[in-house]
Order: C-alpha cells, then structure tokens, then sequence
C-alpha cells in the first residue's frame, strides 16, 4: 500500500467535516448534541498535529492520533475513541506496511479497547452496534481469502446494517439512556461516526488500489 | 499526603470545587482542578487530567473526584496511561464531586490512607440535606 497515515487521517477528517451536522443533529435527538462538534475538533487536531510532527509508522501515527483524541474530542467519544486507536497502535507496533490480517488485528484490539472502557455490550445502542458486525464480516471475508478491498466493503456494509439496527433498539448506555424507550426510532451517532470512518477509510484504500 | 483531582467538564465547576474543599484541608495537601479542555470549552481531556494526577501524586496516592459521564470515562483512561505501579494508587471515587471532594479533603488533611480517603468520599453518598 503506498498511501500514508497522514493521507488516511486526512481521509477521515474529511468525512466527518462533511457529516459534522449530519452527527451532531443525530445527537440532539438522543444526546446532547455536540458529537459532530466533538468529532470534528478531534480529527483536525489530530490532522494538525500530525502535519507538525510527522510520523513515519503506523503504530507512532495511531498512537498521536489516540493522544490527540483523547485530550481534544470532549465528550464520552474522547477516551472511547482514543482508547481505541491506542489499541489499534499497540496491535500495530513493529509493522512498516498494513495487510488485511494487521487491519483485523487492529480492528479487534480498537473494539477490545472501546467495550472495556464502556462497558458495552451488543444490542446497547452504541458504537458496538455497527462495530461488531464490521469486524465479523471482515474476518469472514479474509476467511474465504477474498482481497483487502472486499474485507473492507463488506465490514463498511456490516456496519451499516448495524447502524439501521441501533434505530430499532432503546440505549442503555451514555446520555441516550435517560431517555430508555424514547431513544427508539433514532439512530446512534457513535455508530453512525463509526460507519462514516470506516467509509472514508475504505474509499481511499479503494482509490489508491 | 494524599492528593487530589477534580474532574469536570467545565473548567469553573472544577476550580469551585477545589476552593470549597481546600478550605477544609491541610496547606499541604495538594488538589488540582482538571476541568473542561486546555481551551476552556466544556469537556474532558484524559490528558489534562493524567498531568493533574501526576502532580497531585506525592507518594502517598491520588483521589479522584468526578462528575458527570465522560468525567469517569477519561479519567479510567488517564489511570490507564499511568505505569502498572503507579496505576495501583489512584482511584475514582464513587461519590457527588463537591460532597464527596469536601470528605476525601477532611480525610486526608488528617494523613490517612488513599482506602480511608475513599470511603470518606463515599460517606458521602449516605448523606441526607434535608
């Protein structure tokens, strides 16, 4: 793969600029309507801290994204996400090039990371909702040795479907849960970010392959 | 001494809450506000408050008081990002942030352990205003 962190942060960034009121009216709904807001401070402080100092591996670039994160976002998604790319940087350490078995591995780490620090489990209307079934079907897809791309479309599609899910289901986690079964109807934004992530991450995988 | 962090999402919360407290603790004891974002904004940031800690720690350990949500979430992950031996002395208490932060404050002025620190905070919780 010859595209850079940088570029695939980028990438990201990007796409939660353009969902920004997408995720933060989601949030007015059912939470307190700042996760766009919180979302995109985050990954353009991320961005800007990785333009002023470069990295030149996976694992540092995840790990100042995490840091990042974690002291910019704000809100629950801060240590949630943070905790996440921390993860995915220690499951990455030592690799100069990510494969589709690095990418799984970092995948299933982040989802470690966010479900011991959440404590949430499938079905809570949660970031889970759509990352679960991502990483399910990527590794199904990598079992049946189809390419990088196909893993990715189809964790993407998973986490779709996930998202749809969150719609029929009341929150039992975070700010949403006060509202038990008024939060039904609505989707999640957590895992509608998670969704929006792994899009923009696929579709320059896509553009550069 | 023990030492303590106050963690809230908005930066005024945290210090009025170290202001009620430090007027009932010893000059000594050292508290740190760990509030909203290094802007100001309201939030939290899991790194601010891993600074706080460190330099509330004195050896003795570190209480950590906490408000709503992402307080406990980012302050779980600043003990993360503590070292396996320092990590063991510091703890969330599971107590309202300026009762519990007026307790913990009493408890260690006195020179009592981080465990006797914490359930000074949590006496807290059984406290009735009315």
């Amino acid at each position: 793969m010859n595209g850079s962190f940088l570029d695939a942060i980028g990438a990201v960034t990007e796409a939660i600029e353009n969902n920004k009121e997408f995720l933060t009216d989601l949030d007015r709904e059912i939470g307190d309507a700042d996760h766009g807001i919180n979302m995109s401070r985050g990954f353009r402080s991320a961005m800007a801290k990785l333009k002023a100092e470069p990295v030149d591996d996976l694992s540092s670039g995840l790990k100042k994204t995490a840091m990042t994160l974690l002291s910019t976002v704000g809100g629950a998604s801060g240590p949630l996400y943070g905790t996440a790319f921390l993860r995915g940087a220690k499951a990455a350490e030592g690799k100069t090039t990510i494969d589709k078995e690095l990418a799984a591995q970092i995948l299933r780490a982040a989802i470690d990371g966010i479900e011991e620090r959440g404590k949430a489990v499938p079905g809570d209307k949660t970031m889970i909702d759509a990352l679960e079934p991502a990483y399910d079907a990527f590794s199904n897809r990598m079992k049946e040795e189809k390419p990088f791309l196909d893993c990715l479309k189809a964790a993407c599609d998973a986490a779709g479907k996930g998202v749809e899910y969150t719609k029929t289901i009341s929150a039992r986690k975070g700010r949403a849960s006060y509202l038990g079964e008024r939060s039904i109807g609505h989707q999640d934004p957590g895992a509608t970010s998670v969704v929006i992530i792994l899009r923009a991450l696929t579709e320059y995988y896509q553009k550069l392959s | 001494m023990v030492g303590m962090v106050i963690v809230s999402h908005s930066r005024k919360l945290a210090e009025g809450v170290k202001e009620i407290s430090g007027q009932m603790a010893d000059r000594q004891m050292k508290i740190i506000a760990a509030g909203g974002l290094e802007g100001g904004e309201i939030g939290t940031d899991a790194i601010r408050i891993l600074k706080a800690i460190v330099n509330a720690d004195t050896g003795s350990g570190v209480i950590i008081l906490a408000d709503l949500g992402s307080s406990i979430l980012s302050s779980q992950t600043a003990i993360d990002l503590l070292d396996d031996e320092k990590k063991k002395k510091v703890k969330i208490a599971d107590a309202p942030i300026v009762e519990g932060a007026v307790g913990a404050a009493i408890e260690a002025s006195i020179g009592s352990s981080l465990e006797e620190v914490i359930a000074a905070a949590e006496e807290a919780n059984e406290f009735q205003k009315l």
